[in-house]
C-alpha cells in the first residue's frame, strides 16, 4: 500500500499546486534556516576532544587574591613561576605548557621575505596529550625539553609551503634567526574549538605552524605572541624589562594535565591546594588558596566559548522553523478537509481508520520530502553565503556534509509528519453517512 | 458588524483559529525580537570612532628577528621618517593599536594610589606627537605631546606614563564635573601618578566586544613609542591618494630594509575595512534577522490567505442564504476582515507575551538589551495591517459569491 499511497500523495500535490506550493516553501524555508545555523552551531558546540574530554584538566591558581581576581575565579593561565613549578613537581602521568609564539620563517633563497610562522612554545607531552598526529618524524622526546635542545615540530600546512610536502624530518630551518633540526610534521590538525587555548581568544583561529621546546624558546627570550594578562593590581611587576615581567604576576602560560582516574584527579587537586597553601606561608599569598582543576567540557562552557550570534542565530531560527510548522498543520488541515466526501466514499468502501490514517500521512511526509529538498538547496545555498552572515573565522566553519544533508531531509519529514497528525486525526474522524448523504 | 454571530462561528472552527492566532503570536515574538536586535546592532555599528577614516589606513609590521629595543625604536623612527617623507602621505605614526581594531591593550584606571577597585577601564594606545593628526582626531583642551616627550618603552615593561592624553569619553567618566586638565590618575604599572595634559574629542577604544559597551569611548594615549616585535603604522594619506599611499608606503617600508614581515592578506587595510571587520558579526546578525524576518511574514500572509479561502470554500452556501436574504457585499467583507481582527487580536495578545519572554531569555542569557516598548508597538500593528491585507483577497472572493449558491447543495 505504501507506493499506492505516495502515488496519491504526488497526485493530490499536483491538485492544489497553490496550497501544496506554499507549505513546501514554508518548510524549505524553515528547515534550511535551521540547518544554516546549525552546521555553524554544531562546530562551534562540538567537543572537540571527546574520548578525553574528561581526562585531560587546565590548572588554575589565584595569585590575585579576593580583591583582585574576577568574582572569585583564579586567572585564565598561570605566571611563569607557577606553570614551571606545576610542569618540575611532576604530579601527573602527563602535563603541559605552553604560550604562543610568532616565529619568521626565513626561506633559503636571499631575495625573499620573511614570513611570519605562529605556534606554540612548549613540551613533549603536548603532542601525545592532545592526540596530535604525524605525518612525518615524531614529537621531540622528553629529554630535549631537558637539553633545551633547537628542535621544531611543523605543521602538515607549513610543511606544504616550505617543502612542498616533502619529508622533512632532520632538514634544519631558520626561525626568526636562530636554527632549528626539524624532528617531526603533524598531519592536519585543526581542533574546533582549540579548547586548550582558550586563554588567548584562539579558540577559532588558523591551525598552529609550528612548536618549538618552551625551554628553548625561553632560552632565547622569546616573547608571547599570545595575551599577557597582568590583571588589576598595581605593582605586578617586579622591577621592569623581561626578568621583571617573568617574575611578576601577569598570567600567560596555560597549564594542562591527563589525569585518568578520580584517585588521580583528588590527588592532583590536593596537590594544587598545597601548593597554594605553601605560596601562602611563604607570604606571596595572603589568602587561602583558592584553586581550580577543569576538564575540557567544563572549560568549554566556563568559558562560554559560543560566539553569542551563534546561539540567537539558532534560536531564531528554530522558532522560525516552529512557525513553518504551525503554518504547514493550517494548510494541511484545509488541505485534508476538502477532501471529507473522497473520505467519506473510502471509509464506506469499508477502509478502516488505520488506512486513512496511513493514506494522509504518507502524504504529508511527500510535502516534507518535497520541502526537504528544496531545504537542502537552500541550505548549500545559505552555507555558500554564510560569510555575509558570520565573523569569517566563524564561517568558514560552516559546512555542508552528508550528516547534514541527511538530518535536513529527516527533519523535513519527520517534522511534516508530526504536524500532519491533527489534520489526520481530523480526516480520520470523517462521519461517512454525513459525507454521502449530502452528495 | 455584529460580532456575537461571528465568535459563535469561530467555534466551529477552533482548531484553524487556534492555529492562525497560535501563528501570528509567535511570529510577533520573533519579529519583534529580531527587529529589535537589528536596531541595537546598527546602532553600534553606526557609532562613531571619532576618528576621519576617510584617506587614513593601517600597516602592520612584524620584525623577523629579535630586536633590542633601541634597535627596535631606532628602526621605527627611521620608518616613520620615511613614511612621512611620501609625496602621497599626509602624515604617519606608530601605536600599538587603533580604535575598533578588537584586540590590544587595556589598562585599569584609579582616583587615588591606594584605591583597590578600578574607577573604569581604558584602551591604551602608544603615541607620539603626530598620532592625532594622523588619526584626524582634535583636542578640545590642553595641548598635543612635544616630539621630546615621546620616548620609548619595551614589549614586556610595565607601562610608565608621567603625562598622558585621554579621550573626551574617559574624561568625563573620571572627572564628571570638572575640567580633567592637570589632574591626575594611576593608570601606569608601577602606580605613579600621571598628569592629563590634553583632551581629545570623541576616540573610541580598540575593544569592540559587547563587554567593553561601557568603554567603548575611553581611549588614552601614552608618549612612548612600544618596541615589541610588532607594531602598526597608522598612515594618513593625501586627499584622494589612498591607494597611491597604500602602494608606496609598503614600497618605502620594504626600501628601509627587506628584513620585516608584513602579512600578504590583511598587513595593509583601509581604516574602512578595519570597520568592517570590528562589526562583520553586527552585519550578518541585522541581515540574518532581516532575511528571517521578511521570510516570516511573507510565510504568515500565506498561511492566512490560505486558510481563511479553505473557510470561505466551506461557507459557500452559508454565504448565499445570507445573500439572499439581503447581506450586501460589503456585509460579507465586512464579516471576514472582522474574523480575521478578532483572531489577530487574538494571537497578538499571546504574542505579546511570548514576544517579552522571549526577550527577558535573551536579554538574561545573551546579554541582549531590554526590549523597547515602541518595537512591540510597532510588531502589533505590523501584524494587524498584515492580517487584514492577507484576508483581503479571500473576502473579496466570498463577497462576490452569488444570492442563487444558496439554493444549490454542496
Amino acid at each position: 500500500m505504501f507506493g499506492y499511497y505516495f502515488q496519491l500523495g504526488m497526485r493530490s500535490l499536483r491538485r492544489n499546486p497553490v496550497l501544496t506550493g506554499l507549505m513546501v516553501i514554508a518548510i524549505g524555508f524553515g528547515v534550511a534556516a535551521s540547518m544554516i545555523t546549525y552546521s555553524v552551531f554544531r562546530v562551534v558546540s562540538a567537543n572537540p576532544i571527546p574520548h578525553k574530554s574528561s581526562q585531560l584538566f587546565t590548572a588554575l591558581i589565584d595569585n590575585r587574591g579576593p580583591q583582585y581576581n574576577e568574582k572569585g575565579e583564579p586567572p585564565e593561565a598561570l605566571t611563569y613561576t607557577d606553570a614551571n613549578a606545576l610542569i618540575r613537581a611532576h604530579k601527573a602521568p602527563r602535563q603541559t605548557l605552553f604560550y604562543q609564539v610568532a616565529l619568521a620563517v626565513l626561506p633559503e633563497g636571499e631575495r625573499s621575505l620573511p614570513t611570519k610562522a605562529i605556534g606554540y612554545a612548549t613540551n613533549a607531552d603536548f603532542f601525545g596529550m592532545f592526540d596530535v598526529p604525524f605525518q612525518y618524524g615524531t614529537p621531540w622526546p622528553a629529554q630535549m625539553d631537558e637539553r633545551r635542545a633547537a628542535v621544531v615540530v611543523l605543521s602538515h600546512e607549513l610543511n606544504q609551503q616550505l617543502f612542498g610536502g616533502a619529508n622533512s624530518v632532520g632538514r634544519d630551518i631558520d626561525l626568526s634567526g636562530h636554527t632549528y633540526r626539524i624532528v617531526g610534521v603533524t598531519g592536519h590538525w585543526d581542533p574546533k574549538p582549540r579548547y586548550f587555548d582558550l586563554f588567548d581568544g584562539s579558540a577559532f583561529d588558523d591551525p598552529p605552524q609550528i612548536y618549538i621546546p618552551f625551554n628553548r624558546a625561553d632560552d632565547l627570550k622569546i616573547d608571547t605572541a599570545g595575551r599577557n594578562n597582568c590583571g588589576g593590581a598595581p605593582n605586578t611587576g617586579v622591577g621592569s624589562g623581561r626578568e621583571g615581567w617573568l617574575h611578576g604576576e601577569c598570567s600567560w602560560i596555560p597549564v594542562w594535565v591527563q589525569l585518568d582516574t578520580p584517585a588521580q584527579v583528588a590527588a592532583y587537586r590536593s596537590f594544587l591546594e598545597g601548593y597554594a597553601a605553601d605560596l601562602q606561608r611563604a607570604g606571596r599569598f595572603s589568602w587561602a588558596p583558592n584553586v581550580r582543576l577543569r576538564n575540557v567540557t567544563n572549560w568549554l562552557s566556563f568559558e562560554d566559548v559560543v560566539p553569542p550570534e551563534s546561539r540567537i542565530a539558532l534560536i531564531v531560527a528554530l522558532g522560525f522553523f516552529v512557525i513553518c510548522l504551525v503554518n504547514t498543520i493550517g494548510l494541511l488541515l484545509a488541505k485534508f478537509m476538502r477532501r471529507s466526501a473522497e473520505i467519506g466514499v473510502r471509509r464506506a468502501l469499508g477502509a478502516p481508520r488505520r488506512e486513512i490514517y496511513s493514506q494522509f500521512l504518507i502524504e504529508a511526509g511527500t510535502v516534507g520530502a518535497a520541502g526537504g529538498v528544496l531545504g537542502l538547496l537552500l541550505t548549500a545555498v545559505g552555507v555558500g553565503g554564510v560569510g555575509l552572515l558570520f565573523a569569517p573565522d566563524i564561517a568558514r566553519l560552516a559546512q555542508v556534509d552528508l550528516s547534514l544533508m541527511l538530518l535536513t531531509l529527516l527533519l523535513a519529514i519527520l517534522a511534516t509528519v508530526v504536524a500532519a497528525l491533527y489534520p489526520t486525526w481530523r480526516a480520520a474522524k470523517v462521519q461517512p453517512a454525513w459525507q454521502l448523504k449530502s452528495n | 458588524m455584529q460580532i456575537g454571530p461571528i465568535l459563535v462561528a469561530l467555534r466551529r472552527h477552533k482548531a484553524g483559529t487556534t492555529l492562525i492566532a497560535l501563528q501570528i503570536a509567535l511570529t510577533l515574538a520573533i519579529v519583534c525580537n529580531a527587529l529589535f536586535i537589528i536596531q541595537q546592532r546598527l546602532v553600534r555599528v553606526d557609532r562613531p570612532s571619532g576618528v576621519q577614516e576617510t584617506n587614513l589606513f593601517v600597516i602592520q609590521n612584524d620584525w623577523p628577528q629579535k630586536l633590542s629595543p633601541q634597535d627596535a625604536d631606532a628602526r621605527m623612527r627611521a620608518d616613520l621618517q620615511a613614511l612621512r617623507g611620501l609625496s602621497s602621505v599626509q602624515d604617519a605614526s606608530s601605536s600599538n593599536s587603533f580604535p575598533l581594531r578588537g584586540s590590544g591593550w587595556d589598562n585599569f584606571v584609579r582616583m587615588t594610589p591606594e584605591q583597590v577597585k578600578m574607577t573604569t577601564d581604558t584602551a591604551i594606545f602608544f603615541s607620539d606627537e603626530h598620532t592625532l593628526a594622523t588619526l584626524g582626531t582634535r583636542l578640545i583642551a590642553g595641548r598635543n605631546f612635544r616630539s621630546e616627550e615621546v620616548g620609548s618603552q619595551g614589549g614586556t615593561d610595565p607601562m610608565h606614563a608621567r603625562q598622558i592624553i585621554v579621550s573626551k569619553g574617559l574624561a568625563q567618566l573620571l572627572f564628571p564635573h570638572d575640567s580633567a586638565l592637570g589632574k591626575t590618575v594611576y593608570v601606569s604599572g608601577d602606580n605613579a601618578p600621571s598628569t592629563i595634559i590634553g583632551v581629545t574629542d570623541t576616540l573610541q577604544a580598540h575593544m569592540t566586544g559587547l563587554w567593553a559597551q561601557a568603554y567603548a569611548y575611553n581611549a588614552l594615549l601614552v608618549p612612548a613609542r612600544l618596541t615589541g616585535d610588532s607594531t602598526f603604522y597608522l598612515v594618513r594619506a593625501r586627499p584622494g591618494q589612498l591607494a597611491d599611499a597604500m602602494r608606496q608606503a609598503k614600497a618605502a617600508l620594504y626600501a628601509q630594509t627587506r628584513m620585516r614581515m608584513i602579512p600578504p592578506h590583511d598587513g595593509v587595510m583601509t581604516f574602512a575595512q578595519v570597520r568592517e571587520r570590528a562589526y562583520d558579526a553586527d552585519y550578518g546578525m541585522a541581515i540574518l534577522m532581516g532575511i528571517i524576518c521578511a521570510v516570516l511574514l511573507v510565510i504568515t500572509a500565506a498561511g492566512i490567505v490560505g486558510l481563511t479561502s479553505f473557510w470561505v470554500g466551506q461557507r459557500r452556501r452559508q454565504i448565499g442564504v445570507r445573500r439572499a436574504l439581503g447581506a450586501r457585499q460589503r456585509d460579507i467583507l465586512g464579516y471576514f476582515l472582522t474574523e480575521n481582527l478578532l483572531i489577530t487580536l487574538g494571537g497578538v495578545l499571546l504574542g505579546i507575551v511570548l514576544a517579552l519572554s522571549m526577550n527577558l531569555w535573551l536579554v538574561l542569557r545573551l546579554g541582549v538589551q531590554p526590549l523597547s516598548l515602541t518595537y512591540l508597538a510597532a510588531g502589533v500593528v505590523l501584524l494587524l495591517l498584515l492580517g487584514q491585507g492577507a484576508v483581503l483577497a479571500p473576502a473579496m472572493k466570498a463577497s462576490r459569491v452569488p444570492p442563487v449558491e444558496a439554493t444549490r447543495s454542496v
